[in-house]
């Protein structure tokens, strides 16, 4: 903690200047800033020192939702650790299943059937429009304008009765499982969906006329928050932040996985690392997953949608209640886990923040002998720091928007 | 059906290295002990004493590039060597103990432990630019868990490493800010190694922010 006596080293103390309100001399103030602030979403403490309305050095205290998410997953078994994953991201709880499961069944060699790949890119990009809707309005709330708030938030609204339609509930979903999905997609989804889908388009469409030629908005967020995409890098700033810098860098394109290798989308990029181009950035993801959306319904083909791998299989109820072999196998299922294979893998993908990776090491049983969680949120957040230092106060908002920390994900 | 009759170790996998772990060998010479392939990832096992010079070669080096430090994390390979050779019924039965009386947990028997160091700090690497990537694994000992902090090298790793002090109490050497990130500074002990057992509870600590030397007022 650094001494408050001192003067501000930024104002020179000895040679007078011409201007008098230079000379002028003040201690910095120290302000906290959270933990449960009204100007920002997500718990985070943010420690200012302020030389007037300058931020001269900020410490950014972040744990506030820390509830041990791995000791938690060290002592479930594999498939009943996918409900915690829901709570990492609870804006996109379907990508943080989608990345589990992926993990999981990359350390069991596990191949999942088309129809269930093209169903977990549906419901991903949903959740990532849901997490995309709901990062933008809270921004434009924080930011006084309360219009274009209602209308995001209306359009998340519609895409939790798409989850909702998928699985039946709308923020914590457990829908993918291990070896496939819970479910098949609903009779009729895929025109309920584009109904859904495009009206939220629409909702969005209103939402940007109103705010991006908005000059209240642009003022606020243009040239605000830069940060240079070497040090971006450096920090490990993946996802929306790193593409605004100009960085294209994607995990669905760089290393594509399920389907993302057949479907035609752009990877949106930004020029100037600016709060402003973040905004645009997240704008035209929304609008890539809607055509990724659409690509999908075209091209999915009929079948199962469950492995039949034995060591994730669930054999069919009536059968269980009736047959011995059946019921041995739901019985050892259930009690054991399904075992997997010593050996430790590392798997990402997109999230809605950045990579989102799962880092799993297995001693053969059926519970994870670590599972580590490499959080978008973490490594974007120990930029802030940087992206606020030397700014004024008001920038700290968007900025802090904009990175859409998601405390669930950053603390575990 | 038990683990054992499944077990494969990773050293089952082909014993040619891949195309990137041949440049990674080519420029890192002898600082590699040993590497491995699995499912498609590649891992080298590196001296701890050698962290330094082989992340700042993986950095600098044109035909590797590894500029984005994803991860920094620490497994805790209590008792176990690396390869979980050691009968995973030996873990089982002793999560049962455990779970069945939490204070018992002085008493479960621990497989013999092997011969390399009980932790093993874990990174994760990969280049923006040729989008390979490789994990990096470094043995630290029990009885001095400490490791040259790369927060020099990448600016992330401060938070990283923070993190994994904070959770598995590895010291960072060279750090420029070592505190616990997630719990708080008068935690004892540290929550995700192996033996602190998940209901283990915490001593209540009075609270001393602002206004704790203020009287009370009464009820």
């Amino acid at each position: 903690m650094p001494d408050l006596e001192p003067k501000n080293p930024a104002v020179p103390t000895d040679a007078p200047t011409a201007d008098p309100a230079r000379d002028l001399q003040t201690p910095l103030m120290r302000m906290q800033m959270g933990p449960s602030h009204p100007a920002t979403h997500g718990t985070v403490k943010m420690v200012l020192d302020l030389d007037g309305e300058r931020v001269v050095k900020a410490d950014i205290q972040v744990g506030y939702l820390h509830r041990g998410f791995e000791k938690e997953c060290e002592t479930g078994y594999y498939y009943q650790n996918i409900p915690y994953t829901d709570r990492l991201n609870y804006s996109s709880p379907m990508l943080n299943n989608v990345g589990y499961c992926l993990a999981v069944e990359k350390l069991m060699d596990l191949r999942t059937p088309p129809r269930c790949d093209f169903i977990r890119v549906i419901a991903g990009e949903i959740s990532r429009m849901s997490d995309h809707y709901l990062c933008l309005g809270a921004m434009a709330l924080e930011l006084a304008a309360m219009t274009p708030f209602l209308y995001l938030l209306e359009a998340r609204e519609l895409m939790c009765d798409l989850l909702d339609a998928l699985c039946g509930a709308r923020v914590t979903t457990n829908y993918i499982r291990i070896g496939g999905v819970s479910a098949d997609l609903p009779e009729g989804f895929d025109r309920f969906a584009a109904e859904r889908l495009d009206r939220s388009l629409g909702l969005l469409g209103d939402a940007d006329k109103l705010l991006t030629q908005n000059p209240v908005f642009r003022e606020r967020v243009e040239g605000t928050g830069h940060l240079a995409p070497e040090t971006l890098i450096a920090h490990g700033v993946t996802g929306p932040l790193l593409r605004a810098g100009g960085v294209p860098y994607d995990v669905r394109r760089v290393q594509p996985y399920l389907v993302y290798g057949e479907l035609d989308f752009d990877v949106p990029v930004g020029e100037h690392s600016d709060n402003f181009d973040r905004y645009l950035v997240r704008l035209e993801e929304l609008r890539q997953s809607r055509r990724m959306i659409a690509q999908c319904f075209a091209k999915i083909p009929a079948g199962p949608v469950n492995s039949d791998d034995p060591r994730v299989r669930w054999p069919r109820k009536g059968k269980v209640f009736g047959r011995m072999e059946e019921l041995i196998d739901q019985f050892k299922l259930v009690t054991e886990g399904g075992l997997v294979p010593p050996g430790e893998v590392y798997h990402a993908v997109e999230g809605a923040n950045g990579e989102l990776g799962f880092y799993i090491v297995s001693d053969g049983t059926g519970k994870p002998y670590k599972c580590r969680c490499r959080a978008p949120s973490f490594s974007n957040m120990s930029a802030l720091e940087k992206m606020i230092t030397g700014g004024m106060l008001a920038d700290v908002v968007p900025t802090f928007d904009l990175i859409n920390m998601i405390g669930g994900e950053c603390d575990r | 059906m038990s683990a054992a009759e499944e077990t494969k170790t990773p050293a089952a996998a082909p014993p040619e290295p891949s195309a990137l772990l041949q440049r990674v060998i080519a420029r890192l010479g002898t600082l590699v002990a040993e590497h491995q392939s699995f499912r498609g990832e590649d891992c080298i096992h590196v001296a701890r004493e050698h962290i330094l010079d082989v992340a700042r070669a993986l950095r600098d080096s044109p035909e590797l590039g590894f500029d984005l430090l994803l991860d920094v994390t620490c497994v805790d390979y209590f008792g176990q060597p690396d390869g979980f050779q050691n009968a995973p019924e030996t873990w089982d039965r002793n999560h049962h103990l455990v779970r069945k009386r939490a204070e018992w947990r002085h008493r479960v028997n621990l497989p013999a432990r092997g011969d390399a160091p009980r932790f093993a700090v874990v990174y994760h690497l990969v280049s923006t630019r040729l989008l390979h990537r490789l994990r990096v694994k470094c043995r630290v000992p029990e009885d001095q868990p400490a490791i040259a902090s790369l927060s020099a090298l990448w600016a992330g790793a401060n938070w990283l490493e923070r993190e994994t002090f904070d959770l598995y109490g590895i010291r960072f050497d060279g750090h420029p800010d070592l505190r616990r990130i997630y719990l708080y500074d008068e935690f004892v002990g540290h929550p995700l190694r192996k033996d602190y057992a998940k209901h283990d509870e915490q001593p209540l600590e009075p609270y001393a922010g602002p206004g704790a030397q203020e009287p009370r007022r009464p009820h």
